[in-house]
């Protein structure tokens, strides 16, 4: 490293992959159901894509977590979204290919993506 | 990008009760599993609560396991990784309540502490410079090396009273304005990791869990005194401290963070390793300093003083492990950040190991003025089987001891001392009612019998005289007088011992004596050892009401001193007796009294 | 001068800037005890002895490193000082092994001293475990009794510093802490170049030489033996100082008269065989430069340097003149060309030599040291195994008259016994060399440059037309730094003088010890030299190849000259290198 904006750039880099380790309340909180149920729904590779875009777009404030069962089984893979202060969303039959759209829009502007959410999905 | 994180502590208390194979175990079930590109496995340093290891966090839960073994590894696996459940059974009990599982930070043990110097300790993965620099790593350094000057840095640490964290207390600042204002083309900057009181371990657990901190805050010292050049005096008895900071001195140089022109500033600082061989002694500094240099490790006369001729006869100064682990967080957050913790003569944190007859025996960091009870009783979670607190014994074989009288002491530098102990590096063995003071007194004496170097008079025969003198009184061979000539040696070994192992070592007795000076007479005038420790004092016998004569006691007896007809009451001959108490062990009865 | 004000035991008083308590008490006549302290050479605050208060201070300060500052006010004997120097006596006295009235040391020990000056009256305070010692007998010269040792290191110091051997120092830590070699290897088997100069500071009776006086009273008492003494150069100018005269004061004269009462058949004068040194070496110097031998050349008469450059500077030997050492050469004298002449059987001689020097009773076992088939010397004594059978024959020396040596053995030059002193040899060598070169008469025979108690000097000199650098050197520390120049190439001698003792043989390591009471504060080395500078002034003659009995004995026994074969055969040797480790 030559200069300290260097150093910097580099821990900025660094403190995206460690912010699994935060317990920050404060942080948007994914939660993919991950029990034998979501598995089997195929809740693996919506987890892997949530994780990559977070990181890809350097989402400091977002804690993509895993959780068991949620007991709607039918709608697998579930995704639930804590936005601190706000209702918890909750996404159904969540493809990696939706995913893109949910933290873009959802994660980044704060508007969830009603389209994939249990409410319309019930309908 | 990991979804997980798996945090294994790689301390060295965790690596005795076998954190390696827990390690070897989670890769190969998470390989198993197909999971390896999703969970990241980190060998970290010291959580703080040795007695449950191994330790193992899994973020982002936070599920904190303790006493874990290899063959729990694929059920967490199973379980946690893939499908999210936490395995309940293995999380330390503490953070279960009421069905609700609590973060680490709100458990008894952990809600007092205030982690400053252990701050990335049990966080980070120590053998990668980029978990450090993550978490605001060489930032401090940056920072020192564009926009302040040499004086800024010294009268920062200055302003934010940090006092040295090795024993004495002395002003870190002070320290530093003492050694830039000495004029030499050459000064050095160095470390003692040469933690040797009994007990205290948490330089350890800082090198060990953040090696980087020590490093950057050496860059800064050196920058603040005009140093380029420092030395790691580390105990070679620390291999994994060893192994880390070596693998963290060559990443720092690697990253161009020690060598030539740090960050294009041109501020040049280099960095050894010094193994230690493990003599107490030479964590005294003119010792440590000798030793460097390559000889036997012994004190020199001060004046004149290391910042004026230390190192190699050249400007030096020399601060401990803890000490410099404050450095980066007061240059980032400044001086009143830093005075917002503690007292008001002792700011900010200090770690004490906390051992002995405790519930949670292990490293905690709390703000200075914590109370002793604190410490005992909430973090350490009191006393086991019920017992009752006799003393808390601080500073190792330098301190004293603290009786229940003054548990609520605000613990920092000069309320110790004013009760005749010391922080020292903050060891603190509590001690219940079954500890004889006069025996604690003799082991701290032992201790320093072991380790004077042998170079002046008053440390080399005095401390032997004064261990002598104790060893009679636990025989039942005191005498009164023994008392005062006590009192004596160890005034006398205090106002004219070279260095601080000398000066120091009687505390032990004096404070013992001040306080239970009852138990000294005791012992030489009633030859009876209240605690039940001193075995020449002890006498074992049988209450031949209570025995039935089933003469288990006789056959564990290994010295034959036990006779009697089966179904008849037995006795004990007391000049066979070995005072090893299996008899009293066996009995079913509790015929066999201890006296 | 800087100067700071003081004050002591409330005396206001002003010292110069940067002395030390000890140094500022003694200028205000207020000794401080000291056992460890050796000014310049052992400032190491390890015995506590020399503690004093000062004010504002948190514990006792040690006085003999302590520097003074403007305003300290300084207590030197307050109950509470003269409380710790009595407790760290008898902390001392516990681990000492009290055997005062047979000690060697009786008399002049310093920690004796010190007990009796502090009111030690129970020797036994303090009594508890002691540590077990066996004497270390190994080394050829002299014992090591750990079991009177006091640790203060004195001995240590001078091996490592002054010498540059460093074959001692402390061993194990703590309350078991003793001194001893590396390995706990015997002294003999080590590099040791049995200097004595440990023996000299020692405050007790822990180093002393291995006596031989009862070996010299044996061979006194045996009618069939002829027993001839030589004392070297330095023992008159100290052995004085074993009677309460003071340091530096010349007696000869008195010696002698000691010798012939102590019942030697003849007293003898090592000042001839100086003379001897001196003409053999100037003339091997002379061929060498002629020649074109291995030059610089580097004296050879002091036996602790030799063994020193045996172990450390192998390479080196062949720069050694060959010339035996005047003990040596004395002594081939005696036992080949006096016992012929004298018809006795040299097997019945008993030759005896009076020294500074305990590596003089190493060097007269060295092979090669036998010219008439028998060893040169059989028995040699340091000045203060002399002193002590002076004693016990009951002479009262002070008041013995003044007599000269017995003839022809005893005639000496000046030169010889500036031999003594540091940069005497060269000086005296200069005066023959320069004769012998130019053919001409010196004018003034002084050569200044070389004299002086600094460790290392250097001249240069035209002698003829030739320019010659020399070097001298005393202690062996000093003499590593000369061969290292020499070695680099930084330096180009002709000539060099080693001696082993710092000073020269005045400060040998069989000299009189001097407590370090007086070390400290006295020059001993420049005292003791002025008695030979001031004998040699007053000497008839005083070029070596001036001596009337030498020119005898060259023309009866070794055809005449120097350097021929049968002076090679009786007054030269060889050497052996000898292990490092």
């Amino acid at each position: 490293m030559k200069s300290l904006a260097e150093l910097q750039a580099l821990r900025d880099q660094m403190k995206a992959n460690m912010g699994v380790r935060h317990d920050d309340t404060d942080n948007i909180r994914v939660v993919v159901g991950m029990a034998t149920c979501g598995i089997a729904a195929g809740a693996r590779p919506v987890l892997q894509a949530f994780t990559e875009e977070v990181s890809k777009r350097n989402l400091q404030n977002v804690t993509v977590a895993q959780t068991g069962c949620i007991g709607i089984c039918q709608y697998e893979p579930v995704v639930e979204v804590y936005v601190p202060g706000k209702e918890k969303v909750t996404y159904v039959k969540m493809t990696a290919d939706k995913v893109a759209k949910v933290v873009s829009d959802h994660l980044v502007n704060g508007n969830p993506v009603g389209e994939y959410t249990i409410g319309s999905m019930a309908k | 990008m990991y979804r997980s994180h798996v945090l294994v502590c790689g301390g060295t208390g965790c690596t005795s009760s076998g954190s390696a194979h827990i390690v070897e175990a989670l890769e190969t079930e998470i390989k198993k599993a197909g999971l390896e590109n999703e969970v990241k496995v980190i060998k970290t340093g010291c959580f703080g609560l040795c007695a449950l290891g191994p330790i193992m966090i899994i973020y982002p839960e936070g599920a904190f396991y303790s006493r874990v073994t290899p063959e729990d590894i694929p059920e967490v696996v199973a379980e946690h990784l893939v499908k999210g459940r936490i395995v309940t059974r293995l999380l330390y009990d503490e953070t279960v309540h009421k069905d609700e599982i609590l973060s680490l930070g709100e458990t008894q043990f952990y809600k007092k502490q205030h982690r400053v110097a252990l701050k990335n300790c049990g966080v980070i993965d120590p053998e990668n410079i980029n978990e450090y620099i993550a978490y605001d790593g060489y930032q401090a350094l940056g920072k020192v090396l564009t926009e302040m000057t040499p004086a800024d840095v010294i009268q920062l640490v200055k302003d934010s009273g940090l006092r040295g964290r090795g024993g004495a207390g002395f002003p870190t600042g002070l320290k530093w304005s003492f050694a830039a204002a000495s004029e030499n083309d050459q000064k050095y900057v160095c470390c003692n990791a040469d933690e040797g009181d009994p007990g205290a371990f948490m330089d350890r657990s800082v090198l060990e869990g953040d090696p980087h901190v020590v490093i950057e805050a050496m860059a800064i010292a050196g920058y603040a005194i005009g140093a380029n050049q420092g030395y790691i005096y580390v105990r070679a008895e620390y291999p994994i401290a060893v192994k880390r900071l070596q693998i963290a001195i060559g990443q720092a140089r690697e990253a161009g963070l020690l060598g030539e022109n740090i960050l294009g500033t041109g501020f040049n600082f280099n960095l050894d390793l010094r193994l230690g061989a493990g003599a107490f002694v030479c964590g005294e500094e003119t010792a440590l300093m000798t030793s460097i240099e390559g000889h036997r490790g012994e004190p020199r006369p001060r004046p004149p003083f290391p910042a004026v001729k230390g190192l190699f006869g050249k400007p030096s100064v020399l601060n401990n492990v803890e000490t410099y682990a404050n450095i980066p967080q007061i240059i980032l957050k400044g001086a009143d950040w830093f005075r917002s913790m503690g007292t008001e003569k002792s700011p900010g944190t200090k770690v004490f190991a906390l051992g002995g007859k405790i519930h949670n025996t292990g490293l905690v960091e709390v703000p200075m003025g914590t109370t002793l009870r604190e410490i005992i009783e909430e973090i350490g979670g009191g006393i086991p089987n019920g017992k009752k607190f006799k003393a808390a014994q601080t500073g190792g074989p330098s301190g004293g001891c603290i009786p229940a009288s003054h548990m609520d002491i605000k613990i920092d530098y000069d309320n110790l001392l004013e009760i005749g102990s010391m922080m020292g590096s903050g060891g603190m063995i509590v001690m219940d009612e079954d500890t004889c003071m006069v025996d604690i007194a003799k082991f701290f004496l032992e201790f320093t019998v072991d380790e004077s170097c042998g170079k002046c008079v008053p440390c080399r025969i005095g401390t032997k005289r004064l261990y002598e003198i104790l060893d009679r009184i636990t025989k039942g061979k005191g005498e009164m007088e023994d008392i005062q000539r006590l009192k004596d040696l160890s005034k006398f070994i205090k106002e004219n011992s070279l260095c601080g192992l000398g000066q120091t070592a009687p505390n032990p007795v004096l404070s013992t004596l001040h306080f239970f000076e009852d138990e000294y007479i005791a012992h030489i005038k009633d030859k009876t050892c209240p605690a039940g420790v001193c075995k020449d004092l002890l006498h074992y016998s049988i209450i031949a009401e209570k025995c039935k004569g089933c003469t288990l006691c006789a056959r564990a007896c290994p010295a034959g001193a036990i006779s009697g007809e089966l179904k008849n009451p037995h006795k004990i001959d007391p000049h066979k007796c070995v005072k090893c108490g299996a008899c009293m062990e066996k009995c079913r009865f509790g015929a066999i009294v201890k006296k | 001068m800087d100067m700071v004000n003081i004050k002591i035991n409330g005396m206001p008083l002003s010292v110069p800037k940067g002395s030390t308590v000890l140094e500022a008490a003694r200028l205000a006549g207020i000794k401080i005890p000291t056992l460890c302290y050796l000014k310049e050479i052992n400032e190491i605050g390890a015995c506590r002895i020399c503690m004093v208060e000062v004010k504002g201070a948190r514990s006792l300060v040690t006085a003999c490193v302590y520097p003074v500052n403007e305003g300290m006010e300084v207590f030197t004997n307050t109950p509470k000082v003269l409380e710790a120097r009595r407790i760290n006596l008898e902390l001392v006295l516990s681990t000492h092994r009290k055997d005062c009235l047979s000690c060697v040391r009786s008399g002049n020990c310093e920690l004796l001293q010190l007990c009796r000056e502090y009111g030690v009256e129970d020797l036994h305070r303090f009594d508890g475990e002691m540590n077990e010692y066996e004497l270390d007998t190994s080394a050829a010269h002299m014992v090591r009794d750990n079991s009177k040792c006091i640790l203060c290191r004195r001995c240590a110091a001078v091996c490592a510093k002054n010498q540059g051997v460093g074959v001692i120092g402390p061993n194990e830590r703590g309350f078991k802490t003793e001194i001893g070699c590396a390995f706990e290897e015997d002294l003999g088997k080590t590099t040791c170049v049995a200097c004595g100069q440990c023996i000299t500071v020692c405050p007790t009776g822990a180093l002393y030489e291995k006596d031989a006086t009862d070996k010299v009273r044996a061979a006194i008492a045996d009618p069939e033996k002829v027993v001839l003494v030589q004392t070297a150069p330095s023992v008159r100018a100290t052995l004085g100082e074993c009677f309460g005269l003071p340091i530096g004061t010349d007696v000869e004269g008195k010696m002698v008269a000691a010798l012939r009462r102590l019942g030697f058949d003849k007293v003898f004068d090592t000042d001839l065989a100086a003379d001897f040194t001196i003409v053999e070496e100037a003339n091997e110097l002379v061929e060498r430069v002629q020649n074109g031998g291995v030059l610089p050349m580097i004296t050879s008469c002091s036996p602790g340097w030799v063994k020193y450059c045996e172990h450390y500077f192998p390479e080196m030997l062949p720069h050694l003149s060959s010339c035996k050492s005047p003990q040596q050469m004395f002594g081939a004298l005696a036992k080949t060309w006096y016992a012929e002449k004298n018809g006795i059987d040299p097997k019945k001689i008993v030759s005896v030599s009076v020294m500074p020097c305990t590596a003089k009773k190493f060097e007269l076992a060295r092979n090669d040291q036998k010219a008439a088939g028998v060893p040169d010397v059989d028995i040699s004594l340091t000045t203060r195994e002399l002193a002590r059978m002076i004693q016990r024959a009951g002479l009262d020396f002070v008041n013995l008259p003044d007599e000269d040596f017995d003839d022809p053995m005893g005639e000496s030059t000046g030169a010889a016994v500036i031999f003594g002193a540091t940069g005497g040899v060269m000086e005296a060598a200069l005066r023959t060399a320069v004769e012998t070169i130019t053919g001409e008469e010196l004018k003034t025979v002084e050569f200044t440059e070389v004299r002086g108690t600094e460790g290392i000097k250097e001249a240069t000199y035209n002698v003829g037309g030739l320019e010659v650098n020399v070097a001298v050197a005393s202690g062996t520390a000093n003499a590593k730094k000369v061969l290292e120049m020499v070695k680099s190439g930084e330096k180009n001698y002709t000539f060099i003088e080693v001696m082993c003792c710092p000073g020269g043989c005045v400060n040998g390591g069989g000299q009189p010890q001097q407590p370090a009471s007086v070390r400290n504060f006295v020059d001993l080395k420049a005292l003791r030299a002025k008695a030979l500078y001031d004998n040699d002034a007053n000497k008839p003659v005083r070029k070596s190849h001036e001596n009337p009995s030498l020119k005898k004995i060259y023309e009866e026994y070794f055809d005449g000259k120097p350097g021929s074969h049968k002076a090679h055969e009786v007054l030269h040797t060889t050497y052996v290198a000898r292990n490092r480790f």
